[in-house]
């Protein structure tokens, strides 16, 4: 046993400096499911509810709303909700999850040596052209999001899990639009 | 049973349950990173067939869920009636999800792979989290012009049970089968189009998905646990709580919780037809013993600032009823302490005259000339008429799920 472990150490302190220069390999997706699967199930075992990523944007968003114009918060129904009187729009579990999935993806990326600034791109197009893209794209998403009162990790994933009528059919629909308009956006991708 | 779900707030004041949160996020951040969400070409090539990572993370956490869910509310550890379950509110959900697909093709995220993407230093991914908070922004100044349609298509708490009218067991088997047939028809996709070699991927995943389908099994073949079965484990501590008389509500109490404006008061009259229709407090609901049932999962969904209170004209039938919401796990019911004709003693004594020597149990004590309903003032008593009484404030509000729904919902 002595002799084994002698023997692997210096293997050991060789990967952890390669660590540092090259990216680890993600996970294979069906274990990346199953470790997600179980942080669902943890979330609905602990607190009753599920996963969630816009709510707390929403709670930022409206934050700052009610920071530069807190008698318009008040006078819209759908604000007033969330920030109206004397309500914290920080005083919500969605805002404190959210700040856990930062935390959890930074030290995850750095963890595995991914942590880098880059532009993730399709190969024809330039890094401004990728950047208009996510910020138009990222739009349309939030406007959706709160359309569908739920973004994928919300709707898809927590209802999906509880069998959620209309989250399923949620589901269906995002990747009903994303196919639909995929082939038309296919040169920005390959 | 262990108490579900754990009131965090309870053990760790309200700031400190926050930190649980920010426990399961961070877990959640990590899950998302290690699968490569924070990449978007990753995401977007599951649009173009090659790479279909984005359908098999979430199918496979989906159902992993899924069935621990089932599984744990199987064994008793968990109580399904109060986990929240996303209300359906069918069409702006479609219509939503179609306008979320289209930014996640454009954008290449969807707002929680963003937030990863954007915390391990992507550009792409800093970009896409300032567009998604400019069109949160839009959404909450426009939604007021089609607030109509935002409420359509309200179907409550919605499950697929409810909408295939099938046992718990067989559609959680149901859903392990298709996401397995959706996972082989993704690997003969990532074939033909993304050039993978299938016979290459790892073996394990043949063993998981055995596993997965046998556990789903298992939950199918243990059941869930009826209402009933639900009241035996719960009924000690109920009967109790009926004996310690700490569940009826005197009249006094509810009048103002009615004029508070925190908490939402819904009444439940389980009397006769021509009992309510002579005389019901403003705003009760008339559901029948028998009809109660229909109302639970409605009841099941209110905000967790609802108060909910079933009344007779004494307390039998209202006692009754009682017990059929515990065992569903309606949260916060209460009784109206000595029913309707208690009600009229406190606020309508004057108005109305007692019918003397009436014997029977849960009879209305009162005489009424005409059907009138709630158009008498000891239907709706002003808020003043509280003064002067005396009684104990028995109602607690226990927020006993994930407080206000969803992460992302309403």
């Amino acid at each position: 046993m002595a002799t084994y472990t002698d023997t692997q150490k210096p293997v050991r302190a060789e990967r952890k400096a390669r660590v540092r220069r090259e990216a680890k390999p993600y996970f294979n997706p069906y274990l990346g499911g199953i470790l997600l699967g179980i942080v669902l199930f943890a979330a609905f075992f602990i607190t009753g509810s599920g996963l969630g990523a816009s709510g707390g944007m929403n709670n930022l968003v409206v934050l700052v709303e009610d920071a530069v114009a807190p008698g318009h918060v008040d006078r819209t129904p759908y604000l007033l909700g969330i920030a109206g009187g004397t309500k914290n729009p920080l005083d919500s579990w969605t805002v404190w999850m959210l700040v856990g999935v930062a935390a959890g993806g930074f030290g995850s990326a750095w963890l595995n040596g991914r942590l880098k600034v880059e532009t993730n791109r399709g190969p024809r197009i330039t890094p401004r052209t990728r950047w208009m893209m996510a910020l138009i794209g990222g739009a349309i998403m939030g406007y959706g999001a709160r359309l569908a009162r739920g973004c994928t990790s919300g709707q898809a994933l927590s209802g999906g899990a509880v069998l959620s009528v209309g989250s399923w059919a949620f589901m269906f629909a995002v990747f009903g639009g994303a196919y639909a308009l995929a082939y038309f956006l296919r040169k920005f991708w390959n | 049973m262990a108490p579900f779900p754990i009131s965090l707030a309870q053990y760790l004041g309200h700031w400190g349950s926050y930190v649980v949160y920010l426990l399961i996020g961070i877990g959640f951040g990590i899950a998302l990173e290690v699968s490569g969400f924070g990449d978007s070409r990753r995401l977007a090539a599951q649009f173009y067939f090659k790479d279909m990572t984005v359908l098999k993370v979430m199918f496979t956490a989906i159902v992993v869920a899924m069935v621990l869910i089932f599984g744990a509310s199987a064994v008793g550890l968990l109580d399904y009636n109060l986990v929240w379950v996303n209300p359906t509110y069918l069409w702006p959900g479609i219509v939503g999800g179609l306008v979320m697909g289209v930014g996640f093709i454009i954008g290449g995220f969807c707002p929680g792979t963003s937030v990863v993407s954007a915390a391990s230093g992507k550009v792409d991914g800093l970009f896409f989290v300032l567009g998604a908070l400019v069109g949160i922004f839009a959404f909450g100044e426009t939604v007021g012009l089609y607030e109509n349609f935002w409420y359509s298509s309200y179907m409550g708490r919605f499950t697929l049970m409810d909408l295939f009218n099938a046992n718990t067991g067989i559609i959680v088997v149901g859903v392990v089968l298709m996401a397995l047939f959706m996972f082989w028809g993704s690997e003969q996709l990532e074939g033909i189009f993304g050039g993978k070699d299938v016979k290459a991927m790892p073996k394990w995943r043949y063993g998981a998905a055995g596993g997965l389908l046998a556990l789903a099994v298992v939950v199918m073949v243990i059941g869930q646990p009826t209402a009933a079965d639900h009241w035996a484990r719960i009924a000690p501590q109920k009967e109790a709580q009926l004996a310690e008389r700490a569940v009826q509500v005197h009249p006094g109490e509810l009048l103002s919780l009615l004029y508070d404006s925190h908490v939402r008061v819904t009444m439940l009259d389980v009397r006769s037809e021509s009992d309510y229709n002579l005389f019901h407090i403003e705003d009760a609901r008339h559901v029948p013993l028998a009809d109660l049932f229909d109302v639970v999962p409605e009841l099941q969904a209110q905000p967790d600032n609802t108060v909910t209170i079933v009344m007779s004209n004494d307390e039998t039938a209202a006692t009754e009823a009682w017990r059929t919401l515990e065992s569903y796990s309606v949260p916060n019911a209460y009784i109206l302490e000595g029913g309707i004709n208690n009600w009229i003693a406190t606020f309508g004594e004057d108005e109305f005259s007692r019918i003397s020597q009436s014997t029977s149990t849960d009879s209305l004590q009162y005489f009424f000339e005409t059907a009138l309903g709630s158009r008498y003032p000891a239907s709706a008593p002003e808020a003043r008429a509280i003064e002067g009484l005396e009684f104990p404030s028995k109602v607690e509000l226990q927020i006993k799920r994930g407080p206000i729904g969803s992460g992302c919902g309403a």
